[in-house]
């Protein structure tokens, strides 16, 4: 390899901007995770020690726990997410399989149909969402989000799986239909285990803005017993702006379960947005 | 005799997709479109025309907040262009060096803050920037600029700057990702094609892996005005649905929430907030057009 290419003056240099950025992207996290386990007197006296058995404290979290339902929010972002992903999942690829497999009149057009979803934000037709929600009387229910974000994840997904599915060979699907197989057969049983690296790239990409969208769960879904984490977090900060325990433990503890996700789904995450799926 | 049967499972297969979407996504969008057009007189829905867009654009007190959010969302896509996108690149060059070490833990940690959500993000940062709690008072203190602090969020001039660097913060990952692997792609034999013509380090990213990553830094740009014309959460989890201090931090996505649903006296109107929703589907629409015929079409791709 090239001298100029591997230089260690360079090379601390990159080490030095990469170590720079990374205090930067994590700093504001750690500061929050570390006073919320602290009294509130070590919280503005030593705002940045970590805590010690002096300055150690749960009365954040129990505060939290006794005046906010984390539980039932936690749970019914769970649903949401969980729900959504499977419909978006099953949905858009029961229709990439069609477009990607069958010759039919208006296969061009359809895809393009269902694309135009991919740039146009669905927020902009909120007024209209909320009007029909409210006559079909979902407002209030956790189905009323389910379905506004499968609808939101279901552009993507169709584009991204019938790329997948283009590339799953002929003569696997041939040899099955040889056999006797149905076409419902050929999509479940041989299509889908083929794409599921697919699957869970675009699982990734819908879990995140699902999970922390705060625009639906306020407009359709404010009440109490169908909160989100996300919503449910927002108002109870809103309540408790001056009791800082509380704050830092509610923050941490919306963190936390994302965190844990994130280290747990990093890899596929990272594969899946650098695999060059959207193109 | 295929052909001449109707092939059912291809309807069934597209049906659900089709159907949620419809419903849902595109029937709402044009029916938003279509309620702008309409008015609400004596309890009634009157068909008024383009008189709501009138209101919006002429009318002294709707157009100054119209106007006002429109410029303000301009300055939060500009703050975003001209440094998430730049550090994102650059980001995403260095990591992008071969046998970096450590590569894969920098790029998960950075990346940390755009799985967060604009309410722990709004707080974090409101918390931080606190002049009560004083972390970063005292951290400027440290590095000897103390008379730099001002409480930005509370300040007209500065407010709208600092959430654009907040959201600036949490959304760097994204363009650094995309480019990170915009940037793999380009094959070892170019950049050594360079080298033997001389050209290495920074001349080498800037006559070489730039030009092939143009494309990329088109798409991420047009996420980033999507993005941005459609933002609400971290403005309303910062500042409130009334965009303080005195409307400074007002976008078009805070603007529509609070003329739909009405704010402290004044009642909520569904048919100005879908002429709001209008404005905005026309900018990004605009915007998109722009991308899609005016710069990605010109933009010279090379085979690799």
């Amino acid at each position: 390899m090239n001298k100029a290419r591997t230089n260690p003056f360079n090379n601390i240099a990159m080490h030095g901007a990469l170590i720079l950025y990374t205090l930067i992207a994590l700093f504001p996290v750690f500061v929050i995770l570390i006073n919320s386990f602290k009294t509130r007197k070590a919280i503005f006296r030593e705002p940045l020690a970590l805590p010690d058995a002096d300055s150690f404290s749960l009365i954040g979290y129990q505060t939290v726990l006794k005046q906010g339902d984390f539980f039932l929010y936690f749970q019914n972002s769970l649903i949401v997410t969980v729900a959504s992903l499977f419909f978006v999942l099953l949905f858009g690829a029961m229709a990439a399989f069609a477009l990607a497999e069958y010759r039919f009149k208006g296969n061009t057009l359809m895809g393009l149909y269902l694309a135009l979803g991919i740039m146009i934000p669905i927020r902009i037709g909120t007024v209209a969402i909320l009007e029909m929600m409210v006559a079909t009387g979902l407002v209030n229910t956790l189905w009323a989000l389910i379905l506004v974000y499968t609808a939101q994840g279901l552009p993507l997904a169709v584009f991204i799986l019938s790329e997948f599915m283009r590339q799953v060979s002929d003569d696997l699907k041939n040899a099955a239909r040889v056999d006797g197989l149905s076409e419902y057969a050929i999509f479940f049983r041989l299509v889908l285990p083929l794409v599921r690296p697919a699957m869970a790239t675009v699982a990734v990409f819908n879990m995140i803005p699902i999970w922390n969208d705060l625009w639906f769960p306020l407009i359709l879904a404010p009440a109490e017993e169908t909160k989100t984490l996300t919503l449910g977090s927002q108002v109870f900060i809103g309540q408790f702006v001056t009791d800082w325990n509380a704050v830092l433990s509610a923050l941490s503890m919306a963190i936390l379960p994302v965190l844990v996700l994130y280290v747990i789904f990093s890899r596929q995450l990272i594969r899946g947005l650098t695999s060059g799926a959207v193109k | 005799m295929q052909r001449a049967r109707i092939r059912w499972h291809i309807a069934v297969f597209l049906a659900p997709a089709v159907l949620v979407y419809t419903t849902v996504m595109i029937f709402p969008l044009f029916n938003t479109l279509r309620l702008a057009l309409y008015s609400k007189v004596d309890q009634e829905r009157v068909y008024v025309g383009l008189e709501n867009f009138r209101t919006l654009f002429f009318d002294p007190i709707w157009s100054e907040q119209f106007w006002n959010a429109l410029g303000n969302n301009f300055w939060f896509f500009v703050v975003h262009m001209l440094v998430q996108n730049p550090i994102g690149v650059a980001l995403a060059a260095i990591l992008s060096h071969p046998r970096l070490r450590f590569a894969a833990l920098y790029r998960s940690a950075i990346f940390i803050p755009t799985i967060l959500s604009f309410v722990i993000v709004g707080f974090a940062w409101k918390l931080i920037l606190s002049p009560i709690w004083g972390i970063a008072p005292s951290m400027l203190d440290f590095v000897g600029l103390k008379s730099l602090f001002a409480p930005w969020l509370g300040k007209e001039e500065y407010a709208l700057t600092t959430l654009a660097l907040i959201s600036v913060w949490q959304f760097v990952g994204i363009p650094m990702m995309l480019i990170y692997a915009a940037l793999l792609t380009i094959p070892e034999e170019i950049l050594e094609a360079g080298e033997v013509d001389g050209i290495t380090g920074f001349s080498a990213f800037w006559k070489i892996k730039l030009p092939l990553i143009l494309p990329s830094i088109g798409i991420i740009s047009i996420l980033t005005f999507v993005g941005n014309f459609n933002a609400f959460d971290l403005i309303y989890a910062a500042q409130g649905a009334l965009a303080g201090p005195d409307y400074s931090t007002d976008i078009l996505g805070t603007f529509m929430y609070r003329t739909f649903f009405g704010f402290q006296l004044q009642l909520g109107d569904p048919h100005m907030g879908s002429a709001i929703a209008g404005g905005m589907f026309a900018i990004i629409l605009i915007g998109v057009c722009i991308y899609l015929f005016g710069i990605q079409t010109r933009m010279r791709r090379y085979q690799m």
